[in-house]
């Protein structure tokens, strides 16, 4: 069933487009001054860019793409960041279906513990880990950051899947059990597909933050060429007195490519409607 | 770089393959059991996996770090509540923590909830709504690395009399003001920091209040323009409510990326100029002072910081069960 | 609907998994792997510092005559956080092979805790006497034992000034600091501020404060004080400290002084700050700063000639008992783990070989008197400034524990901000320094 869109009033065009706009500002200034050589984004501001005269070059670009060591970077940004993101949401999945539809003792105590371990800063676990996975012969290795974010996402993951399987309606899980539906078929087949916007949602986050991470990679793997994700390559484009800080704008943008494909491609995962005649089902 | 394909394959598909199959074994293990047996048994089968990583990664250091909080500087010697004595009566920390309490998760986690709900409401009923959420969604694809360098251009200072180089200060002098060095002014920069962190997280609450949206049947949206309620009155009335349960997700979650506010502050100011925040205490008692017990205990300040935001929580659900 | 229905996918699910496990390759783990090959040492080290950008490309360049003679591979890990991320792994059990040290004071403290390895077995001490400055092996030693080497150095207390302007404006160079001040308060008196000072530094902010404050405790009140006073064992209250802040204060509580007074001293970064030197009409004509600066000045003015458009003269005496006093500053190693190729590499970077090719890319001094292959004029008058100076004395700041050390550079923020607290911030700084010298 479509929804046919209504046509929003004025009022809310105007508000979307006033706040569209603030927000993009900054971004716009640094995609402009991406675009111009670094002397010049020193000393003048990004607007002067449109006035004569028209200095633009392709040299923070190219200084970046050609980096030592960018391609390999990319690959183990994405040999990091596959991994990291489904298995903490098929983890984060089931117990999060345990919690908003099955009961036993100490459900509500375990689940508040999981929320309030969002909390802990991760520079506290950095010892203790490291120290254990230095024990187990696993540092260096992708699995050991694999691992270590699964464990840094789970709480959020559950915290937030759990809000959305605990809002479907419960006559749908009652109709199924009638069916003689079992508790995987309810899982598989009922609960995953009804919260497609919501596995969209936490994919995109966890995607996110694991490709943007810099220190979860540093310690637990390592910074060097072999193994440098993106975000350690991107960082010592600056040396450090903060030198050539202007490479960064076209960085930025370079290493936000993917997250935005990912974005925009699960995007259309975030329709309405799924509910909508499946009780009938 | 093709020899990698099958290692990501690999670390994709097995753990995966891993849990699928743990699952379906454990749940036909299950069923071998009495009926009486399998409810009981089977919620630890499933929360199982979770709790062993938030175990090893988290909970373990945590439990750690309230015993370091007890001992001295080089984690030797016990010496009781000396640290928490030490923190509490440091003039930064107060400072620390009056920043996170007033301005972060008072003004922080407001301006990005209703930010975030503004946006998920309205752009629901226009066509390119998928473009504006993108785009509100764009900063919390900007790695933190570049967030620093971005923001100069909008706050940067040059004494009067040198081309403005900052889109704020530019413009204060186009109106004829005198330019303004925004970080290094107290207290008005931690507002400005606190912008930077909205910019960046309005995105996240977007998505998530927009995903919670999608579920609202639109049979009561219609039936309810149909029978002429005006727009505010739609919102109050069936939206909000059954927005709710997300709202509080949300909400909870940003007030405790608020108390653990680090990353702006690190990168813009490191703290100085009355901007600190007790994640970044923690780091430099950590890695600057190196008094472990000291840092110890300014985390385990954070960590009490979220039992009322707990005890919010569980009056929650208690509510949401009783409706159910 | 049969749980058995589900058992079918899942299976096939795993055994492609495992397929595909058996065929891949072991992930790579770094470090240790002693493939010797035609009698060469081969093997790795890691080494960790915050070198990024132009630097690690000098650093690379540096070690690559190693790893062709040695066939030992360097793994190269920069940070901007060196701090936190080596401290980090090394509380993990997991340190670098050999790392970068952010300063002396940081040295003493991983030397302190038994981190460091002891470098007499490790590198030829009669060469080192021999080639380095004393003041710079004593320097990279805790309680006697030798624990660091200098991979590059910088001087500190150069003031830069603009020859083309000072010859149109009839400027001589001051000799003493008198001198200094009367040259200010004539630029000052013809309309322009004489001085350009920058502040910002990201999260050391405060830094090039403390050199300034360094210079003039150095020359004030003599290396003595100087020494008891970075050792914690002169307090900042003390009279000679309190005068150097002041006479700093004639300076930067000047408004006249100073381009932009403070608000542009707290919030311009330090390495944008002399431009305006090379402004026409120039803003400014006095910059005082480290000789790495000069990097900065080309890359935000390509057109400037070294030498032509930019010069420096020393910070000038104060007290003619300590004339010649000279503050540097330098990037020390230091070794975690002591393996074959650690040992190889931490030896071969103290050669003047090896010291020279950074040099020779420019950016960087060497304390190594043989090296004298420098770039450009600048650089060599700087360098020997460096070893020759009569009185030498390290940066104080990077000399100080950590804690005191960042303590300072917010105390240099305080001051700029509002001179009349002054007592107070030394007071703060006392108690930090009470805690910090254990």
């Amino acid at each position: 069933m479509r929804l046919s869109r209504q046509l929003g009033s004025l009022p809310v065009h105007v508000t979307i487009i006033a706040v569209v706009l603030i927000w993009t500002i900054p971004t716009i200034a640094t995609i402009v001054n991406s675009f111009r050589p670094p002397a010049l984004v020193g000393s003048t501001g990004w607007w002067t860019a449109f006035v004569p005269p028209f200095v633009f070059t392709l040299e923070n670009y190219e200084k970046v793409l050609t980096t030592n060591n960018m391609g390999t970077s990319f690959l183990n940004s994405l040999t990091i960041v596959i991994p990291a993101t489904f298995i903490p949401i098929a983890v984060a999945a089931f117990a999060a279906y345990a919690f908003a539809w099955m009961s036993f003792p100490l459900r509500n105590t375990l689940f508040l513990l999981l929320v309030g371990l969002i909390v802990v800063p991760l520079q506290v676990t950095l010892v203790p880990v490291l120290q254990a996975y230095q024990s187990l012969g696993l540092t260096g290795t992708f699995v050991a950051v694999w691992l270590a974010h699964t464990g840094y996402g789970l709480p959020f993951a559950i915290y937030l899947l759990r809000n959305f399987f605990g809002a479907l309606p419960k006559d749908l899980f009652e109709a199924a059990a009638i069916d003689g539906a079992g508790t995987l078929t309810t899982f598989f087949r009922l609960v995953l597909p009804l919260s497609v916007p919501a596995l969209a949602s936490i994919t995109i986050f966890q995607f996110l933050w694991v490709w943007n991470d810099l220190l979860v990679a540093l310690i637990f793997l390592g910074g060097n060429a072999a193994v440098a994700p993106l975000t350690v390559t991107v960082s010592n484009l600056v040396n450090s007195l903060g030198q050539d800080w202007q490479r960064l704008t076209a960085a930025a943008f370079i290493s936000t490519a993917l997250p935005l494909v990912v974005f925009l491609t699960l995007q259309r995962y975030f329709v309405r409607g799924i509910l909508a005649g499946s009780v009938k089902g | 770089m093709i020899d990698r394909i099958p290692q990501v394959a690999a670390a994709l598909v097995v753990p995966v393959a891993a849990l699928l199959g743990y699952i379906v074994v454990a749940e036909w293990l299950l069923g071998r059991l009495p009926a009486g047996a399998r409810p009981r048994i089977r919620p630890w089968i499933w929360i199982g996996p979770a709790l062993a990583f938030v175990g090893f990664f988290l909970i373990a250091p945590a439990i750690q770090t309230i015993f370091l909080s007890l001992k001295d500087a080089t984690s030797t010697n016990f010496i009781g509540l000396d640290n928490f004595v030490a923190v509490l009566t440091d003039s930064n920390v107060h400072l620390a923590i009056r920043n996170n309490l007033f301005w972060w998760i008072a003004f922080f986690t407001s301006f990005v909830l209703i930010d975030g709900l503004v946006i998920a409401v309205l752009a629901d009923r226009v066509r390119y709504e998928s473009l504006a959420k993108s785009l509100i969604f764009l900063p919390q694809a900007i790695s933190f690395v570049a967030a620093g360098t971005i923001w100069k251009f909008i706050y940067s200072y040059q004494p009067p009399g040198v081309e403005q180089t900052g889109t704020l200060n530019a413009l204060l002098v186009l109106f004829g003001g005198e330019p303004r060095p925004w970080i290094q002014d107290a207290p008005l920069n931690n507002l400005l920091l606190i912008i930077v962190g909205v910019w960046a997280w309005a995105g996240f609450a977007t998505v998530i209040l927009s995903a919670s949206l999608k579920g609202v049947p639109v049979e009561l949206l219609e039936a309810a323009r149909l029978d002429g309620a005006s727009e505010p009155m739609v919102f109050r009335e069936i939206i909000f409510p059954l927005l709710l349960p997300t709202i509080t997700v949300v909400a909870t979650t940003l007030v405790i990326f608020a108390l653990k506010a680090f990353d702006v502050v690190y990168v813009m100011t490191n703290g100085n100029f009355d901007t600190e925040v007790l994640a970044n205490r923690m780091y430099k008692e950590m890695f600057t002072v190196r008094n472990y017990g000291r840092a110890s205990a300014v985390a385990v300040l954070l960590l009490t910081g979220i039992v009322p935001v707990l005890i919010f929580n569980l009056r929650r659900f208690r509510e949401q069960e009783a409706i159910r | 609907m049969n749980r058995l229905c589900f058992m079918r996918p899942v299976a096939l699910l795993i055994v492609i998994g495992l397929a595909i496990a058996a065929c891949s390759p072991a992930t790579t783990s770094p470090s240790g792997s002693p493939a010797a090959s035609g009698g060469q040492l081969g093997g790795t080290v890691s080494v960790l510092a915050s070198w990024g950008g132009a630097e690690q490309d000098s650093f690379l360049a540096m070690v690559k005559p190693f790893e062709d003679q040695t066939g030992v591979k360097v793994q190269y890990e920069g940070t901007r956080d060196l701090n936190a991320i080596l401290t980090t792994r090394v509380q993990g059990g997991n340190p670098p092979d050999v790392a970068g040290l952010p300063g002396p004071g940081q040295m003493a403290q991983f030397a302190k805790s038994g981190k460091l390895i002891d470098l007499a077995n490790v590198l030829d001490m009669t060469a080192m006497k021999a080639q380095y400055p004393d003041a710079f092996i004593k320097l990279a030693q805790v309680d006697g034992k030798q624990v660091g080497i200098f991979i590059k150095s910088a001087l500190k207390g150069p003031i830069w000034y603009n020859p083309k302007q000072f010859t149109a404006k009839g400027y001589a160079i001051p000799k003493t600091w008198d001198e200094l001040s009367a040259l200010s308060k004539k630029i000052a008196d013809s309309g322009t501020t004489p001085w350009c000072i920058g502040l910002e530094s990201g999260a050391a902010s405060g830094w090039p404060g403390t050199d300034w404050i360094e210079d003039i405790v150095l020359r004030q009140s003599g290396p003595d004080v100087y020494d008891q006073w970075w050792q914690g064992k002169t307090k900042w209250s003390s009279p000679q400290i309190k005068n150097a802040f002041q006479t700093w204060g004639t300076i930067v509580a000047d408004p006249k002084m100073v381009l932009g007074g403070k608000s542009a001293m707290v919030a311009t970064a330090f390495g944008d700050s002399g431009n305006p030197m090379f402004t026409n009409p120039p803003k400014c004509f006095l910059h005082h700063q480290a000789s790495f600066i000069t990097d900065f000045f080309t890359k935000a003015n390509p057109s400037l000639k070294a030498g032509e458009d930019f010069n420096f003269f020393m910070t000038p005496d104060i007290d003619p008992k300590y004339a010649g006093s000279v503050t540097g500053a330098g990037d020390l190693f230091g070794m975690f783990k002591d393996t074959p190729q650690s040992r190889a590499l931490m030896k071969y970077l103290t050669t003047p070989a090896a010291q020279a090719i950074w040099v020779k890319r420019g950016g960087a001094l060497s304390a190594n008197k043989q090296v004298t292959d420098y770039p450009d004029k600048i650089s060599a008058d700087s360098a020997k400034a460096l070893t020759a100076a009569q009185v030498f004395r390290f940066d104080a700041s990077d000399l100080m524990p950590d804690a005191m050390n960042t303590a300072f550079w917010k105390a240099v923020l305080d001051y700029v901000n509002d001179p009349t607290k002054l007592d107070s911030i030394l007071t703060s700084l006392d108690k930090v320094q009470a805690d910090s010298y254990k």
